[in-house]
């Protein structure tokens, strides 16, 4: 019998995603489909932190709203779960390079070579993260970032952004361009992720999420799509409310 | 030790599109056909259902369907005294992986080339001289014609259902359709899907700029469809999660959705999945292929004796395989001798992004197809003069935008900053109302002498056999065709009303860590000289008789197209030439 990857998956820790091993198979005769053979997304429980410590975490979510500040219509990237989004990828195959090709030698290249760093995403923000916190505490600040002003804050940003600021014993720029694609990737991705939660940055923006059919749309040129969006599990309002 | 299964008439390396053709023409010949596939098996129902196909995060963004750098990677340099590095994660393309191939997850931009692309270095040549040309360009006629390939084109797009509009119908130009293509035998399958606003637009405007329009040949059902197998396909939602995704309602053509419904109901064929092949195996001869070794994923080695051996594995990968195979001699770039790797080739992209009044304008971005779009093909190849630009080589361009996934496509003008209040409030007022066409621009790639694959001399895969190198660079003729194009197609979206256009010119370097496309050409190269080509005109080597080696490693260079329409006639031509002459007489088919 065919081992299946979602009876493979369900054996295995590997439930995070990303590393659907299989088993070799020789197919013929009919299509070897079966039902319920997917592997449905798995929608990030709220809860207490996975890989971020509370100081990280009170980090990041401080570096969140400075990325994507609250307006009036719609929340920061704290709000919208951006940090949690970024606790659980970190915690799961993207956090550990999974899949992707971590052999020596670890060379320094030129820019459009590609990074070549041993260090995965998870330990990019260890030490950025840290670091991040002693270049504020120890240096003219005196405090760790999440305390500092919403101004400071952004010319520490900025900084780092232009490579002007350098941090102790990390990577200030190369954080910061980590930091700047997670947070947004966050904010715009599907809520089942932790981060645009109850969909605030699909409904900024007008668009409907995973309808999946507008063939009654495409010949209605410049009319506003009328129905709000849906995410992979559905509307907010359909689901149980936590805090 | 491997252990040695039962021989067959024919092993197929790869299971993509290629493979899908190659194992469907075969087995109706009656041979026993096997093919194997390094990925899982995929379909509808297991891979991309419509209750999760339109996550962004997983399938564009975490590569779901795609190859994992850790089974196999290249390394990757610019210029012959550069030391290459490894690509870690995907970047400039992205590798398919699994039954379907790329045909999963492909936009279904189905095209034809030009009569001219097949001759081009004779075509060129004559009409703008031997010197237009740079010194290092290693350009060459294919061996194959326009008019040898139509049937074969024709019989791609009745298979998928192309939607499109016909511009010339057996020399007969139609309006509406692309004046240039080179004269069809009938008009497309299925009509042209209706465009949204943003791509209509784009249409009016290149019209009153004097160009002609076409809506771009697409394997995204404008509606419901019978193809000749008897498989049948769906109308296109316009769900916009179409490249980079599989289709969760049955109307993107793949080998799913055309071939394999018929084809794994055949008691002469059988597929094996989770198994990559590692070498095509020799007889003591070294004249004849005796069959492949595979790896499966228990670790477990296997050899498959058969007597013809069809290698589909994609472009780069059958390059690969060639040369861990130690087959046809390794192209040395110093003294332009060898073939295997030589005219490695990829495309040249590039984009304009609109910004219009979004109190005027709404175009809802997120609805579209994969191929949908209306596209001139004015500057395509040789359809201009090109004398007095001094350059050569073209692309078709067009309003091609396939989403408004917000990940990725979220554009703000340019001098906005990246992060913070004023990036999020220009992401808000942009949304609905800016173009970004995504590969605006589709230029073409030509080869050279320093632009080659080799085997790398540092890193190794998960078998410790060596990387292949990819040594490539943009040269000044790329450069200046792009500037040229991106500024036509700038003034066409400017000419759409928009308020701002963004030009994103395509730079050098060549950058391995910005996406183009995943239409990587060259490396087994095709033609009439067994000095400088691989594989014959029939896509057989010349080394090595009973191997066919199919796909776009067989482009002598690249055009201004997506390769997929002529890779799939490649595939037809090459399938003919064996069940209509090889297997009468298995043997040579071309005499040097
Ligand atoms: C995101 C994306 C969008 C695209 N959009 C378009 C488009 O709109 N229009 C167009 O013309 N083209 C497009 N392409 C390109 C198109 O997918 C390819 O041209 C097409 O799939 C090539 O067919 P093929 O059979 O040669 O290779 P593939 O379809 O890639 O099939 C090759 C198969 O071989 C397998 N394989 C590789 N090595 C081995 C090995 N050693 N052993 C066993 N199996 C192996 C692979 O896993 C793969 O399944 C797109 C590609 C991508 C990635």
């Amino acid at each position: 019998m065919r081992l299946r990857r979602r009876d493979f998956l369900l054996t295995t820790a590997a439930i995070l995603g990303g590393s659907h091993i299989a088993l070799a198979d020789s197919i013929s005769g009919s299509l070897p489909w079966e039902p319920d053979a997917g592997i449905p997304p798995e929608r990030i429980k709220l809860g207490s932190w996975l890989y971020f410590t509370s100081e990280e975490a009170r980090t990041v979510e401080a570096l969140a709203d400075r990325i994507i500040p609250p307006d009036p219509a719609t929340p920061g990237g704290k709000d919208a779960g951006c940090a949690v989004y970024l606790d659980r990828q970190l915690a799961g195959p993207y956090g550990s390079q999974h899949g992707l090709y971590v052999k020596p030698p670890f060379l320094k290249g030129l820019k459009q070579q590609g990074p070549q760093t041993e260090d995965g995403p998870a330990q990019v923000y260890r030490k950025g993260l840290a670091a991040l916190n002693r270049y504020s505490s120890q240096g003219q600040d005196g405090k760790v970032f999440a305390e500092l002003t919403g101004e400071r804050q952004d010319e520490i940003l900025k900084g780092l952004e232009s490579g002007k600021l350098q941090l102790p014993e990390a990577d200030g720029q190369a954080f910061f361009e980590a930091l700047l694609k997670d947070i947004q990737q966050g904010f715009f991705a599907d809520p089942i992720y932790g981060g645009n939660r109850d969909m605030v940055a699909w409904r900024m923006i007008g668009f409907p999420g995973a309808r999946y059919n507008y063939r009654d749309w495409v010949n209605r040129h410049n009319e506003r799509y009328p129905l709000p969006p849906v995410g992979i599990t559905g509307r907010p309002e359909w689901t149980p409310k936590k805090s | 030790m491997s252990r040695k299964l039962p021989h067959k008439d024919v092993v197929i390396v790869g299971f993509g599109w290629v493979g899908s053709i190659m194992a469907q023409e075969l087995t109706d010949e009656g041979l026993e056909v096997i093919a194997i596939e390094r990925g899982p098996w995929r379909d509808t129902a297991t891979d991309y259902p419509p209750t999760y196909d339109q996550d962004e995060l997983r399938y564009r963004i975490r590569h779901e369907l795609f190859l994992r750098p850790d089974q196999t990677t290249f390394t990757f340099r610019n210029k012959m005294n550069q030391t290459a590095l490894p690509i870690r994660t995907w970047g400039a393309f992205m590798p398919p992986n699994g039954v379907g191939g790329g045909g999963v997850h492909w936009n279904a931009e189905t095209w034809r080339f030009l009569p001219s692309d097949f001759v081009l270095k004779t075509h060129l040549t004559e009409r703008y001289g031997a010197d237009f040309l740079p010194s290092d360009m290693t350009i060459q006629d294919w061996g194959v014609t326009y008019e040898e390939l139509e049937p074969h084109y024709d019989r791609f797009e009745y298979l998928c259902g192309t939607s499109g509009t016909a511009g010339n119908l057996q020399g007969q130009i139609q309006e509406g359709g692309n004046p240039f293509e080179g004269p069809r035998s009938r008009p497309y399958p299925n009509p042209a899907q209706p465009q949204p606003f943003s791509h209509t637009l784009f249409g009016k405007a290149a019209r009153e700029l004097g160009y002609k329009p076409f809506p771009q040949p697409s394997g995204n059902m404008s509606q419901a469809y019978t193809n000749p197998l008897g498989v049948r396909l769906g109308p296109c939602t316009y769900c916009g999660f179409c490249e980079w995704f599989g289709c969760g309602n049955y109307s993107k053509a793949s080998p799913q959705t055309t071939i394999l419904p018929v084809l794994i109901r055949k008691s002469n064929f059988t597929v094996r999945d989770n198994s990559e092949v590692v070498r095509i195996n020799l007889d003591p001869s070294g004249k004849t292929a005796a069959g492949v070794t595979f790896v499966d994923t228990s670790g477990e080695e296997w050899e498959q004796p058969a007597d013809i051996v069809i290698v589909s594995a994609y472009a780069i990968f059958n390059a690969q395989l060639m040369l861990l195979s130690g087959i046809g001699k390794p192209y040395d770039p110093l003294t332009g001798e060898g073939v295997m790797g030589r005219n490695f080739t990829h495309q040249t992209i590039s984009d304009a992004v609109g910004f219009f009044d979004n109190t005027k304008f709404n175009f809802n971005p997120f609805i579209a197809s994969g191929s949908i779009g209306m596209c001139i093909d004015e500057f395509n190849g040789d359809n201009f003069d090109h004398g007095p630009h001094g350059f050569v080589g073209g692309g078709y361009m067009g309003q091609v935008q396939s989403n408004g996934r917000p990940i990725e496509t979220t554009p703000v003008p340019s001098g906005t900053p990246r992060w913070g209040a004023e990036w999020k409030a220009a992401v808000r007022d942009n949304y609905l109302s800016s173009v970004k066409p995504g590969t605006g621009v589709h230029g073409s790639f030509y080869s050279y002498r320093d632009v080659y694959l080799d085997l790398d001399p540092i890193y190794k895969d998960r078998f410790n056999r060596p990387l292949m190198r990819m040594t490539i660079d943009f040269h000044d003729n790329e450069l200046k065709q792009n500037a040229f194009l991106t500024d036509r197609f700038a003034e066409i979206i400017q000419a759409m009303g928009a308020k701002k256009v963004d030009k994103e010119y395509r730079q050098g370097p060549y950058d391995i860590t910005k996406y183009q496309t995943t239409h990587l050409c060259g490396g087994v190269i095709m033609g009439t000289d067994p000095r400088t080509s691989a594989v014959n005109r029939y896509l057989q080597s010349w080394d090595v008789p009973n191997l066919f080696v199919v796909g776009a490693s067989a482009f002598p260079q690249n055009a201004g197209y997506n390769p997929t329409g002529t890779v799939a006639a490649l595939a037809y031509w090459a399938a003919a030439a064996i069940r209509e002459q090889y297997l009468k007489n298995p043997g040579v088919l071309i005499h040097a």
